[in-house]
């Protein structure tokens, strides 16, 4: 009898062991916010909100009158994930489609491992490619200097959100029932038709999660943006401008500058808005694709 | 033109489409391969792997570096694995569908979204700042762990999944307990699949700069490091240095691609052998 009771003892303590590293995941998602929160908020003890989130200028070690305007860094990273989006989602959703539909199933089983090798390469490998040999490809095409700039970025942050867009669009694809293309097929419909007016659209809440999370790649990716496009601290007028985005900014000054200052504290700031940004989307991606699965149970 | 031919037509060029699309991601990707592979390849020599680098980074080779990124994905196993099973035991063989199992869900799914530069931020306060463990190997290492934790959670879990229920049921139905259940009927048979899933998470890591630019990566060391507490050299952040911020980018850029070169092969190389590994298993699983 006392040994059942040790026993009990022994399986509950277990078990609360394997539950504190359970709801671990929620600790650190919390801790990640209240940090970073905690941290930015001393910077508006100089910074007006209004300012940092309206204001152009970012100009931190001005020697008169140190500015934080973020609205730069926002727009440069909007402009730089808009273009990769541009890239991506078509190309993405098209080689998810030739996987699901056109490859033959021995193809597929070549070329899906082929795009983990891509979602594998390195983002800082990514990035030197674009300095060594998208820059100057693009300075050539669009006689601009160096080719620094937000295509470059645009079309790198494009191939690092590739991978995401086309292995959940393809599982998005691969699980409308079968009877939703064989019915179009029995009808006389084309295997082109089928795809495009049968099966894509109802994937289309799993390809439109797989995009913004490609999206939430993009905005949050630092070194291929920071190796690739210039950094420029002016605000961009085109896609040939050089930008700099959020991420790269905090990549750029957060080694030189003294800590707990105004302007340490404002990159947390800049962190702390990256973060609102990637989880707004990630959990808008979150709620589409838990509809969808919803409604194929 | 008959209806029929018309449809033939637009089929035809809708698959050229896809094909195409497919060969560009493709074609993106040899590019890359071959452009590194041509270029850096030259440059790898037995010193070039071995020696640490001379005359301000112009010359000699990338050893430091590549002993600096074995270290921190150690540091980051030793967090991330131990913690990413006990996580996925958790939720595949303890929890029930309640709203708390749905956040912690939510949760990993949201920490896998997180900027990597986030994390480097919360390395910061949290690591080098709050325990005081200063920018050092350790730092980088416990940042890494953190930010591969989502990704050994789930891979944990998918392996986790793959056994079937009948063994649970047949060691519950002999009078295991659930903990016995698990340690000699679950554990045994999936622990095989967590690991190959935990490495292609720490082949990230390994590749990863944005999280270690401020918790302990080193511009350069003249030695290795000697204990938990230094700082280190690694294989990505040394790339980045001598691709955009040496004193003589253009004159080192062949040192450049060797080290991608070598971080590329390091990467992809943890990756494949887990791909080749999960594929094994998949098979005797049949």
């Amino acid at each position: 009898m006392r040994k059942k009771k040790w026993s009990n003892l022994k399986e509950a303590a277990i078990r609360a062991f394997f539950f504190t590293c359970g709801i671990l995941a929620i600790l650190v998602l919390i801790g990640i916010f209240l940090t970073l929160l905690s941290t930015a908020v001393p910077a508006f003890r100089e910074i007006k909100i209004s300012e940092f989130l309206t204001s152009t200028h970012w100009d931190p070690t001005s020697p008169e009158k140190a500015e934080y305007g973020l609205l730069s860094m926002i727009v440069s990273t909007l402009m730089v994930t808009i273009g990769a989006l541009l890239l991506a989602v078509p190309i993405g959703i098209g080689v998810a489609a030739y996987l699901s539909d056109v490859a033959h199933w021995r193809v597929r089983e070549v070329l899906k491992p082929v795009i983990e090798i891509l979602a594998g390469i390195p983002s800082v490998v990514v990035g030197f490619l674009g300095l060594v040999l998208f820059g100057p490809a693009i300075a050539k095409i669009f006689h601009t200097g160096n080719g620094l700039n937000a295509v470059n970025g645009s079309v790198l942050l494009a191939i690092m959100s590739l991978p995401t867009i086309i292995s959940i669009s393809e599982d998005s694809l691969n699980a409308v029932p079968r009877a939703y293309s064989e019915a179009s097929l029995a009808l006389g419909a084309s295997p082109w038709q089928t795809l495009f007016r049968v099966k894509l659209p109802a994937a289309l809440s799993g390809i439109i999660a797989a995009c913004m999370l490609g999206m939430g790649r993009a905005i949050g990716e630092t070194m291929t943006v920071l190796m690739a496009t210039g950094n420029a601290r002016s605000f961009p007028h085109g896609f040939l401008d050089s930008v700099r985005t959020m991420t790269a900014n905090i990549a750029i000054e957060l080694g030189e500058v003294p800590y707990y200052t105004t302007h340490y504290y404002a990159l947390f700031a800049i962190g702390l808005v990256l973060f609102i940004m990637t989880f707004a989307v990630n959990l808008a991606a979150d709620v589409v694709l838990r509809k969808y699965q919803e409604r194929e149970q | 033109m008959k209806p029929a031919a018309r449809k033939k037509i637009i089929q035809a060029i809708g698959f050229l489409a896809l094909r195409a699309a497919m060969a560009l991601v493709l074609g993106v990707l040899l590019l890359f391969l071959y452009d590194i592979g041509k270029k850096g390849g030259g440059v790898i020599s037995w010193e070039f792997l071995s020696q640490a680098p001379r005359r301000g980074m112009t010359e000699g080779g990338i050893f430091p570096a590549i002993f600096g990124t074995f270290l921190v994905t150690v540091i980051t196993a030793v967090l991330s694995v131990p913690l990413g099973m006990c996580a996925a035991i958790y939720l595949n063989e303890y929890a029930k569908q309640t709203g708390l199992t749905r956040l912690i869900r939510l949760s990993i799914r949201n920490l896998s979204g997180v900027p990597s530069i986030v994390y480097g931020l919360f390395g910061v306060i949290l690591f080098v700042n709050a325990m005081r463990f200063g920018t050092s190997v350790l730092s980088a290492g416990l940042t890494l762990g953190l930010m591969t934790l989502p990704w050994t959670i789930t891979a944990s879990e998918e392996a986790l999944k793959t056994i079937p229920n009948s063994y649970r049921e047949g060691a519950l139905a002999l009078g295991a307990t659930k903990w016995q259940m698990i340690r000699t009927n679950v554990l045994p048979y999936a622990v095989p699949g967590m690991l190959t899933g935990t490495v292609l998470g720490l082949a990230r890591a390994a590749g990863e700069t944005a999280p270690i630019l401020f918790t302990g990566a080193a511009f350069y060391l003249p030695f290795l490091p000697r204990s938990l507490g230094d700082q280190f050299m690694a294989l990505p952040y040394h790339l980045y240095i001598m691709a955009t911020q040496h004193h003589a980018v253009l004159q080192v850029r062949p040192l450049a691609y060797g080290t991608a070169l070598v971080l590329i092969v390091l990467v992809l190389g943890m990756n494949m052998t887990a791909v080749i590994i999960r594929y094994r298993l998949r098979r005797k699983q049949r």
